[in-house]
């Protein structure tokens, strides 16, 4: 039973950079989805070719060989200093998760229907007011349940910063099993755990959303 | 900038070694998946409730936990379970884990095939007196197939790109192979942009292709759609 306990308290001292990451990186990423995903929808050629190539790039390759990119190859390159592990750790997510989630906001702006832009033309609106008060409230709510499941996925790849260097859950809880090996199963069903308790709450939220998505748009 | 073109040519036939490793472990991991996914699916048939719902949050536990977690679970603490651990080697710890934690995934995908079948074809097909055998393999399947290819062959990019993950109990995978050039020679950047470089190579084409079948099963199903609402 001391063990137990033992083990619950080395874990907590992960949690405090398992959250940083987990807000710091969702954060960053809702914000780059919504610029991708504008950037991906405007007329300008360049602008969304060269989010196109973002979006490819990142999707293409895998987010832990971006996160070992970030904090080894990037300082070679051009000797770019991150700062911290920890920035490395939330840009290569927040890219990565912004890259996948500019598709759901181009797609889900694409998916409301024509008539309602036909509509607010013909209510004399402007481009801008067409799409704060017509399309986007239409389309956030189409959103709403992916951004969901991605913030679950986002919860699941926090876990990669442990393998560089950053004291997360996992890290501290391998630290913990390498000295008490008997130990083991104990300590990843402790940390698989808290991940599902960390979830949680993110899937009901999902639920809730997915709920409200299917019930139509009506505002 | 400190690029380096010699480095790249030093590291290539490491990291190309390397993605011979990937691509075989994907495509396990991935007929793991494939295979075990069908467990999931049949157990969640079998009726009673609170066997349900223990399935289904089984399921939810598994989908969503880090599955690195479940790989170092899997390797590192399985063979220390009393009476029913063994000791794997890497290589089908990876399968295991990954396998498993993706195959809650594919059961949605074989789910969703099953349910896209209209229930008209159930009962045309008893109507019929068609024996289940015959219903399944003559009308709900190939019914239920195509519309699962797009989304199985997404699953099967996610995967090779999860793939890198087993690098770290000791797949030596491209990933594997860049960080120990990397740590060899203290250079980093060419083997790790050469891994990014045959990551995007291998899943790019794929995903064009995999969103052309896309298109054409979309086709099919609003052609399809567009005729039975006709005579509505």
């Amino acid at each position: 039973m001391n063990e137990l306990g033992e083990i619950l308290f080395v874990l907590l001292k992960g949690l405090k950079i398992t959250l940083i990451i987990l807000v710091g990186s969702a954060v960053l990423a809702y914000i780059i989805a919504f610029i991708a995903g504008f950037c991906r929808l405007s007329t300008n050629i360049f602008l969304s070719k060269f989010t196109g190539f973002y979006v490819e790039v990142f999707r293409g390759t895998s987010l832990i060989v971006q996160l070992f990119w970030f904090s080894y190859a990037l300082p070679g390159l051009f000797g770019i200093q991150l700062g911290s592990d920890l920035w490395a750790g939330i840009l290569a997510i927040s890219l990565n998760y912004g890259a996948y989630m500019s598709e759901i906001v181009r797609g889900s702006i694409l998916s409301v229907s024509k008539g309602q832009t036909e509509a607010a033309i013909a209510l004399n609106m402007s481009r801008f007011q067409r799409m704060r008060l017509v399309i986007l409230p239409q389309a956030v709510k189409m959103m709403l349940p992916e951004f969901g499941n991605y913030l679950i996925h986002m919860l699941k790849a926090t876990s990669l910063v442990s393998l560089i260097g950053l004291t997360d859950i996992l890290y501290y809880g391998d630290i913990y099993r390498s000295t008490h090996l008997s130990l083991a199963p104990t300590v990843y069903i402790f940390v698989l755990v808290f991940y599902f308790i960390l979830a949680l709450p993110l899937i009901g939220i999902t639920r809730k959303f997915e709920r409200s998505a299917r019930k139509g748009v009506a505002n | 900038m400190n690029w380096d073109w010699n480095v790249m040519a030093d590291a290539f036939p490491m990291v190309f070694k390397g993605m011979w490793v990937t691509l075989g472990l994907t495509i396990a991991c991935y007929l793991f998946s494939l295979v075990f996914g069908f467990f999931w699916f049949f157990v969640k048939q079998i009726p009673g409730r609170p066997f349900q719902w223990i399935v289904f949050w089984i399921m939810e536990f598994i989908r969503s936990t880090p599955p690195l977690v479940q790989l170092f679970f899997i390797y590192y603490a399985w063979p220390m379970v009393p009476y029913v651990g063994v000791s794997l080697n890497p290589f089908v710890a990876a399968i295991l884990g990954l396998g498993i934690h993706f195959s809650t995934y594919i059961s949605e995908v074989y789910r969703s095939g099953i349910e896209s079948v209209d229930k008209g074809q159930w009962e045309a097909a008893r109507a019929l007196n068609f024996p289940t055998g015959k219903t399944w393999t003559k009308i709900i399947l190939p019914q239920a197939l195509p519309p699962t290819i797009p989304m199985l062959g997404n699953y099967l990019i996610i995967m090779f790109k999860e793939v890198p993950l087993a690098s770290t109990i000791g797949v030596v995978g491209m990933l594997h192979m860049a960080n120990e050039y990397g740590a060899q020679h203290w250079k980093y950047l060419e083997p790790l942009t050469l891994v990014a470089i045959f990551f995007l190579l291998l899943s790019y084409p794929s995903a064009v292709l995999i969103r052309k079948l896309e298109q054409k099963y979309n086709r099919r199903f609003d052609k399809r759609e567009t005729v039975q609402s006709k005579p509505v």
